[in-house]
C-alpha cells in the first residue's frame, strides 16, 4: 500500500502541472487568440458603438426609465441591470414578495404582458416579447410626437422569430429597438422626456 | 390541471431526445477507441504530448494497475489538484491577471470551491463576476472542468473492463485513461466547441471590465473574460460552474436559443455515447441500447412534467391577474419550453449549469429537477459517473431478478455475488445518508436555518436542494439560500467529497472483483438484460430504491407547497 502510495505522488504531482498549464494556460490562450482573428467582434462582447463610444453590448439588457424609450424586463440585478451582479429574484412561487409585487405592478399597469412582470434569470435580459413592445408603443409615441404606425412598423421590423418555428420564442433586443428609435428621431436631436 | 404548453414547445423535447439517441453511436465509437487505448490518425497529432507527460512523471502506460493502485492513484491525484486549485484562489490577490485587485478567497469558501471544482460538482457559493479574477477562473477552475470529467470516465472504463475481461487482476492504467481522455477527446472537441460559442456570440478575451454610457447617460460596467473556453468545457464535462453567477442564463455565456440547444446537447453528449461504448464494451451493443432506453424513459417522464408545469404557470400569480406561462427566474430568449428542458438535462446528467433559476419554478417543476438528483444522477448522468452509477443499479435488478427465480443472477456475462452487491448497496447508500442526514442537521441548527430566502415549505427545499446538489455532484442550486457560510462550506464539502469517491472506490473495487472472474455464457436460464422487461424492471429498481427513500423529505417540500399553493397560501 505505501509502496503504491509512493509510486501515484511523483505522476500526481507532475500530471497536475502540465495539466493545469495545459488547459488552464495553454488551452485558454489558443481559443483568445483564434477568436480575436477570427470573430473579433463577439469575442469582445457583441459592443455596440455610437459615435465612437460604447453605449452597451448587444447581449446585455440595460435599464431604460424615459417614457420615449422602450422599457426591458424587471431585473433583480443589483439595482436592475448591473452586470457586477448577474442573477434572478429566486423568490418561490408562494413567496408572499412575488404575489404582491406582481398585483401591485399590475394595478399600476393594467394589461401589463407577463415578461414585462417578472424579473428574469440573468437579471440582464436583452430582451422583451413582441406583444410587450407592443404594449408599450403608445407611451413612446407620445413622448416622441410620432405617429404610433411609425413606432409599430419599427416594432414589427425588429422582431426576431423562432428558429424553425421551435428553437427560442419570438422576440425584440431593447436596446437595438431604442437605438433604431433614436436614429428615426433625427438622431437624438430630440431627447426623449 | 389540462396539460399545457405549446406545440413547438413540446416539438423541441422530442426532437431533443432523437438528437440525443443519434449522437450515442459516433460519440461511442470514439470513447470505444481510447477505451480500448488505440490511436489513429487524429490522435497521432497530439501524440508527442501524451509521450512527454508519460516520460515526465515517470509512467508506463502498459503497465496495469488493480483496482486498488487505480483507486489509489485516482485520490492521490484530486487532492494534489485540490491543493493546488486551494491555493491559487487564497493567493488570488498578489496573482496576475487580476485588474479589478479582487482579494484572495476566504480559507472556508476556497477550500468548498477547491473541492466542488475536483468532483466534478462545480456548486458555486460565490459569485463569479464579482469573486475571481481571469486568472483564478481559467487556471485554478478550468483544468478541474477537464480533469474530474476525465477521471469520472477512466472510472467508467476500469467498470467497462471488469465486465469484459476474465481471470486478472488488473483494470487498466489510471494515469493513461485520464491523460488520453483529456488530450484526445476533451482539449479538442472544446476547442472546436469553444470557437462555435464564440461564433454565437460568447466573449473570449483576456479584458475584465468594459465601460459604457447607456443612450439615458447612465454607467453600465460591463464584465467579460475568457468566457467561451470555460463554457466549453463546463457542458462538455458536465462541470456546470459558470463564469458568471447567472450561469447558463447570462447572455454572455449562452447569448441565443441555438447555443442554448448545442449546450443541452453538449451535455449529455459524452454521456449518452458512454452507454454505447459500454455494449461495445462488453461485446453485445444491445446491452449499451438497453441502458440508454431505461434511461430516456426516466428523462422524457421527467421532462415532460417538468414542462408541463412551467407551461401551466403559477395560479397565485394567475389570480392577480397574470396569465400564461411562469416565467419568474427566466429569460425570454428561451422561453418555458427551452427552460424546463435545460433544467431536466442538466439535472439528469450532474452537470449543474442552469439557464433558468430552479429556485423559482413551481413547485412540481422544481421538485423534478431536486428528484433527477436524488435518483443519484443516473439518466445519463455525469461523464462517466452516470454509467457507472446506473450500472449499480444494474446490478441491484439482476441481484433482485435472481432472487425471484432462485439463480445466481448474471450481468453480460458475470456472476453478481454478494461481494458485489454488498458494494453496490454501500455506493448507493451514501446518497441519501448525506442527502437526508445533511438536510435534517441543517433544518434544526440556527446555521443551517439561517441560509434559506425564501418562508414556509419552499426554504425547506432550498435546504434540501443544496444538500442534493452537493452529494448528487450536481452544482446547481435553488439560487436563494445563502450558501457562502462556514457551516454550508464546510457540510457541502464533506457532502461533495463523500458523494464522489465514497462512490467511485467501491465502484473500481466492483471493477476488480468481476475481472478476476471468469465468464459465464448465457442459457437458457439466464435473464435476458436486453429486452423490454429488463428495461421495465430496471426502471421500476431505480424508481423504487432511489426515488421512495426521498419521498418523505419531498413530502415536507415541494409536495407541501404544491398543496399550498393550490390553496391559496402563501408564505
Amino acid at each position: 500500500m505505501l509502496t503504491d502510495f509512493a509510486a501515484a505522488a511523483r505522476p500526481a504531482i507532475v500530471l497536475t502541472a502540465a495539466f493545469f498549464a495545459l488547459t488552464g494556460l495553454a488551452y485558454p490562450l489558443a481559443v483568445t487568440g483564434l477568436s480575436q482573428a477570427v470573430f473579433a467582434d463577439a469575442a469582445g462582447g457583441s459592443l455596440i458603438r455610437r459615435d465612437g463610444h460604447v453605449i452597451g453590448s448587444g447581449l446585455i439588457g440595460q435599464g431604460f426609465a424615459a417614457d420615449g424609450y422602450f422599457h426591458p424586463r424587471l431585473s433583480a440585478a443589483g439595482k436592475g441591470y448591473d452586470p457586477l451582479q448577474s442573477g434572478g429574484s429566486n423568490l418561490g412561487p408562494t413567496a408572499r414578495p412575488l404575489i404582491a409585487r406582481v398585483a401591485a405592478d399590475l394595478a399600476a399597469n393594467p394589461g401589463a404582458p407577463a415578461d414585462l412582470l417578472t424579473t428574469s434569470a440573468s437579471g440582464l435580459d436583452p430582451d422583451i416579447s413582441p406583444q410587450a413592445a407592443e404594449w408599450q408603443v403608445r407611451r413612446v409615441a407620445a413622448a416622441r410626437h410620432l405617429a404610433p404606425a411609425r413606432v409599430l412598423a419599427l416594432v414589427d421590423g425588429a422582431v426576431q422569430m423562432p428558429l424553425l418555428g421551435m428553437i427560442g420564442e419570438p422576440h425584440v433586443n431593447v436596446l437595438r429597438l431604442n437605438l433604431a428609435l433614436d436614429n428615426l428621431t433625427a438622431t437624438g436631436a430630440q431627447p426623449p422626456r | 390541471m389540462p396539460l399545457s404548453g405549446t406545440f413547438s414547445g413540446w416539438t423541441l423535447i422530442l426532437v431533443f431526445v432523437c438528437a440525443c439517441v443519434a449522437l450515442a453511436k459516433p460519440v461511442g465509437l470514439w470513447l470505444f477507441m481510447l477505451y480500448e487505448g488505440r490511436t489513429t490518425r487524429a490522435t497521432r497529432l497530439l501524440a508527442p504530448i501524451e509521450r512527454g507527460f508519460y516520460r515526465l512523471a515517470g509512467i508506463d502506460p502498459a503497465r496495469e494497475q488493480t483496482w486498488r493502485q487505480y483507486a489509489l492513484a485516482m485520490l492521490v491525484f484530486q487532492v494534489v489538484t485540490v491543493l493546488v486549485t486551494y491555493a491559487l484562489l487564497r493567493l488570488q490577490g498578489v496573482l496576475p491577471l487580476n485588474p479589478r485587485a479582487l482579494p484572495g478567497l476566504a480559507p472556508d469558501l476556497a477550500m468548498n470551491t477547491a473541492i466542488s471544482f475536483a468532483t466534478n460538482t462545480n456548486w458555486q457559493a460565490y459569485a463569479g463576476e464579482a469573486t475571481l479574477s481571469n486568472l483564478s477562473q481559467m487556471l485554478a477552475l478550468v483544468p478541474h472542468n477537464f480533469l474530474s470529467a476525465a477521471t469520472g470516465i477512466a472510472v467508467a472504463f476500469a467498470l467497462f473492463r471488469g465486465f469484459a475481461r476474465r481471470e486478472t487482476g488488473s483494470v487498466g492504467n489510471f494515469w493513461a485513461d485520464m491523460t488520453r481522455i483529456t488530450l484526445y477527446l476533451l482539449l479538442p472537441l472544446s476547442l472546436i466547441y469553444a470557437l462555435v460559442l464564440v461564433a454565437g456570440g460568447v466573449p473570449q478575451t483576456f479584458a475584465s471590465t468594459i465601460e459604457a454610457t447607456t443612450l439615458e447617460g447612465a454607467h453600465q460596467t460591463l464584465v467579460v473574460g475568457p468566457i467561451a473556453s470555460q463554457e466549453a468545457i463546463k457542458l462538455l464535462g458536465t462541470n456546470g460552474g459558470g463564469f458568471f453567477n447567472a450561469n447558463s442564463a447570462h447572455p454572455f455565456e449562452n447569448p441565443n436559443a441555438l447555443i442554448n440547444a448545442l449546450q443541452m446537447l453538449s451535455i449529455f453528449a459524452i454521456g449518452v455515447g458512454l452507454t454505447w461504448c459500454f455494449g461495445r464494451a462488453v461485446g453485445d451493443t444491445r446491452q449499451g441500447w438497453a441502458v440508454l432506453a431505461a434511461m430516456m424513459i426516466l428523462f422524457v417522464a421527467g421532462a415532460g412534467v417538468l414542462y408541463w408545469q412551467e407551461a401551466g404557470g403559477n395560479p397565485l400569480l394567475h389570480h392577480t391577474g397574470l396569465a400564461g406561462a411562469n416565467m419568474e427566474g427566466k429569460e425570454l430568449r428561451f422561453g418555458a419550453a427551452a427552460s424546463a428542458l435545460f433544467a431536466a438535462v442538466t439535472t439528469a446528467a450532474s452537470c449543474g449549469a442552469v439557464n433558468a433559476m430552479h429556485d423559482s419554478f413551481t413547485p412540481i417543476g422544481g421538485l423534478i429537477p431536486l428528484f433527477n438528483i436524488e435518483l443519484g444522477e443516473i439518466v445519463i448522468g455525469g461523464v462517466g459517473s452516470g454509467i457507472y452509477g446506473f450500472l449499480l443499479f444494474a446490478l441491484l435488478a439482476v441481484f433482485i431478478a435472481g432472487l425471484m427465480v432462485g439463480r445466481t443472477p448474471e450481468y453480460v456475462g458475470k456472476k453478481i455475488e454478494g461481494h458485489e452487491v454488498k458494494l453496490a448497496v454501500l455506493a448507493i447508500v451514501v446518497l441519501p445518508l448525506c442527502i437526508l442526514g445533511g438536510t435534517a442537521i441543517a433544518s434544526i441548527t440556527a446555521a443551517g436555518l439561517a441560509g434559506p430566502a425564501n418562508r414556509g415549505p419552499h426554504g425547506f427545499t432550498e435546504i434540501l436542494y443544496a444538500f442534493a446538489s452537493a452529494t448528487g455532484n450536481n452544482g446547481s442550486a435553488f439560487g436563494g439560500i445563502s450558501a457562502n457560510t462556514p457551516f454550508y462550506n464546510g457540510a457541502l464539502a464533506v457532502c461533495m467529497w463523500i458523494g464522489r469517491f465514497f462512490v467511485m472506490v467501491p465502484v473500481l473495487a466492483i471493477a476488480g472483483s468481476l475481472a478476476r472472474k471468469n465468464v459465464t455464457p448465457a442459457s437458457a436460464g439466464s435473464f435476458p438484460t436486453t429486452g423490454p422487461l429488463w428495461i421495465g424492471l430496471l426502471v421500476a429498481v431505480i424508481l423504487i430504491v432511489g426515488g421512495l427513500t426521498f419521498l418523505p423529505a419531498l413530502a415536507l417540500g415541494p409536495i407541501a407547497e404544491q398543496m399550498a399553493m393550490l390553496a391559496g397560501t402563501t408564505f
